[in-house]
């Protein structure tokens, strides 16, 4: 099995991302007229890879950089460091931390991103045609008719149908669902290597919020898409994606498996945020991972590990060494921490 | 049912059909506009004063006599006394130098548009752009424009136009251009750049430019149309600022025009008439009362759409 799936050209054995030392650091309280020293260490040293057609889950509590992460991969910020290697196959891999000008417009063919507002990631001012269309028409393919043409298409792809009936109308006139049906549309016109999902469904009734995950998961093995899927929601993570990364103050601190991290957490953030989940059963009893205080800042952390001040096993070593990192612990599973 | 479109109708179909959306959304606007009474008010004296400044070229050229009627040289021979009282020849009189006051009234209501739409457009066409570029550039660019935009609202906009009246002679085309500009980068540009920073940090903003979308696409197809209710607005203000401010610089004669309201009263002062309103009404009311009405006017439009853009002070 080994050798004869093994493709010929190495070349294809890269996968799509390989992110590298990536690293986001905002300055706090800057002043045009004084250096700046301190600054909100948002994203710090992240590596990680995603598979061609594969779906990565990102999981954390809210302000741990996951957004951030995701935005700097379709190049919405730029990181202060580090490297994202992009390999679809078909050209040279290239670095996109540092694309600029031309060859950065042309990325963004291969980059799209899904927001977790549908209410205010549409223009009100353009229509559904216009919104689906813009992605073709600012890099130039096809002409009118062909958008008109694909938009249709696209529109019948992600359920909206008879595709005829939303193009000219206008985001206020759709619920929630098709709006985030409609961004889905828009994220996947230009048939793209792969997509940031920045918590689509968070904002989405429960009810219609299956129908636009399993839309996903279908675009994306129909399609052969990866994505990169951001949520704070470890049910959806599990439902969605083939492997989890768990996020805590700009590191990752666990990634692996999903059903791997999810059977058996080995980092105590990780333990912590699965014992949070309620359980649908009010007969079972859990033990509850206990976590002292609250989320300690971002700015200019101290050596040491990022959760040392609330975790529950550290000692001394993990006070005066620096954050540890991922070592592998399970058969696909890659923990950062001394005591795990 | 899918496509029922045929691809060489469809461009045109897009077309049309963006034609009836704006249609149906004008129709709309059209009906809030209407259940606002003070922008019905407003519209009514904006249509009267429009009939008056397209009806003198009518009648100039059918029942006036030029020789009599010309609103700069014309010169009421039928009356022994100048300035003579309203009759039946001269409905509202004529001025100290025998020129039919209505004629001239009407003369002056079209320069008083022109001078009011141009200075308007003007504004609002700067001040929405360099509050869209501001917004979206942010750092040094916004930083320029704005202490330009300060240093342009501390101008004392009476007194340069006095100075450069006296230095160049200033017409109504080049009042609006100066109005437009002093106005355009100062107040409009804080203004339209405050409501653009709203819209910048809009997920489609972000949305357009993972699409790949530069600066221009950006700032043109996004930024700005979310401007333009806010963009009217000001435009309607504008049109009362340029007039009065028009109005102020003829009355007090720097103005190089042949003829408008501020002017009317400038003549009348000048030949002393000014403190005998009681006497000599027809000198002064139809005027001032002419300048406040438009002024008044464009300004109930533009509270009447402000209530529709805006949709919080709504009545519901």
């Amino acid at each position: 099995m080994a050798a004869a799936a093994q493709p010929t050209s190495s070349n294809e054995d890269r996968p799509l991302l390989q992110v590298e030392g990536l690293r986001k650091h905002f300055p706090a309280g800057a002043s045009r007229f004084r250096r700046n020293e301190r600054f909100i260490h948002a994203v710090d040293d992240v590596n990680f890879t995603l598979g061609r057609g594969e779906s990565l889950g990102l999981v954390g509590e809210s302000g741990c950089g996951k957004t951030t992460t995701g935005k700097m991969l379709v190049r919405l910020i730029d990181p202060t460091d580090g490297h994202v290697i992009f390999d679809d196959g078909t050209g040279e891999p290239t670095d996109i931390a540092t694309l600029r000008g031309k060859p950065l417009k042309e990325f963004r063919k291969h980059a799209q991103m899904i927001f977790q507002d549908p209410y205010e990631s549409m223009n009100p001012r353009r229509t559904i045609f216009d919104t689906i269309a813009e992605p073709l028409q600012v890099q130039d393919i096809g002409t009118l008719v062909d958008r008109l043409d694909r938009v249709m298409e696209m529109l019948a792809l992600v359920g909206l149908t008879p595709p005829r009936t939303f193009l000219f109308r206008y985001p206020h006139e759709l619920s929630g669902g098709q709006r985030q049906r409609v961004a889905i549309a828009r994220a996947l016109i230009v048939e793209p290597s792969f997509v940031v999902a920045d918590e689509p469904t968070s904002m989405l009734d429960v009810s219609v919020r299956t129908g636009v995950m399993q839309l996903m998961a279908d675009l994306a093995s129909g399609l052969g898409i990866g994505y990169l899927y951001i949520t704070h929601d470890l049910a959806v993570a599990r439902y969605m994606c083939s492997r989890i990364a768990v996020m805590y103050l700009g590191k990752i601190v666990e990634i692996g498996d999903t059903e791997e991290i999810l059977r058996s957490p080995q980092h105590p953030y990780t333990q912590a945020l699965l014992s949070a989940v309620p359980v649908p059963d009010p007969t079972v009893s859990r033990e509850a991972v206990k976590i002292k205080g609250g989320v300690t800042t971002l700015i200019n952390p101290p050596a040491q590990c990022r959760f040392y001040p609330r975790c529950p096993i550290a000692d001394d070593y993990c006070e005066t060494n620096d954050h540890p990192p991922l070592e592998r612990k399970g058969q696909e599973q890659e923990v950062s921490c001394y005591k795990a | 049912m899918a496509v029922d479109v045929a691809p060489q109708s469809a461009a045109p179909s897009i077309r049309k059909v963006r034609l009836t959306l704006f249609m149906r959304s004008l129709r709309e606007n059209w009906s809030l506009f209407l259940g606002t009474r003070i922008g019905v008010i407003g519209l009514v004296i904006i249509i009267f004063y429009l009939v008056l400044a397209l009806a003198h070229p009518i009648l100039m050229n059918t029942v006036w006599e030029e020789r009599v009627y010309d609103p700069v040289v014309g010169y009421a021979f039928d009356e022994t006394r100048q300035p003579a009282p309203p009759s039946r020849n001269h409905l509202l009189g004529t001025d100290p130098l025998g020129r039919d006051v209505l004629s001239q009234l009407m003369h002056s209501a079209r320069t008083e548009f022109l001078l009011g739409l141009l200075a308007a457009v003007v504004t609002v066409t700067i001040g929405t752009t360099v509050g869209a570029v501001a917004a979206y550039y942010g750092g040094i660019i916004d930083t320029i424009l704005m202490r330009f935009a300060d240093l342009m609202v501390m101008m004392p906009g009476i007194s340069i136009l006095i100075v450069l009246s006296a230095l160049i002679g200033v017409e109504h085309f080049e009042l609006a251009l100066i109005i437009g500009i002093l106005s355009g980068f100062g107040g409009a540009s804080i203004l339209l750049k405050s409501q653009a920073l709203s819209v910048v940090v809009k997920p489609y903003i972000d949305a357009a430019r993972a699409a790949g979308g530069g600066p221009l696409h950006i700032i043109f197809i996004h930024i700005v149309p979310n401007l333009l209710p806010l963009s009217f607005l000001y435009m309607m203000f504008t049109v009362t600022g340029a007039i009065f401010s028009e109005a102020i610089l003829s009355f007090l004669g720097l103005l190089d025009v042949r003829m408008s309201w501020g002017l009317m009263i400038h003549t009348t002062e000048a030949a002393g008439y000014l403190l005998q309103v009681g006497a000599y009404w027809w000198l002064i009311f139809p005027a001032s009362l002419s300048i406040t009405l438009l002024c008044t006017s464009f300004y109930l439009v533009g509270r009447a759409m402000d209530e529709i853009v805006n949709p919080r002070l709504r009545r519901l």
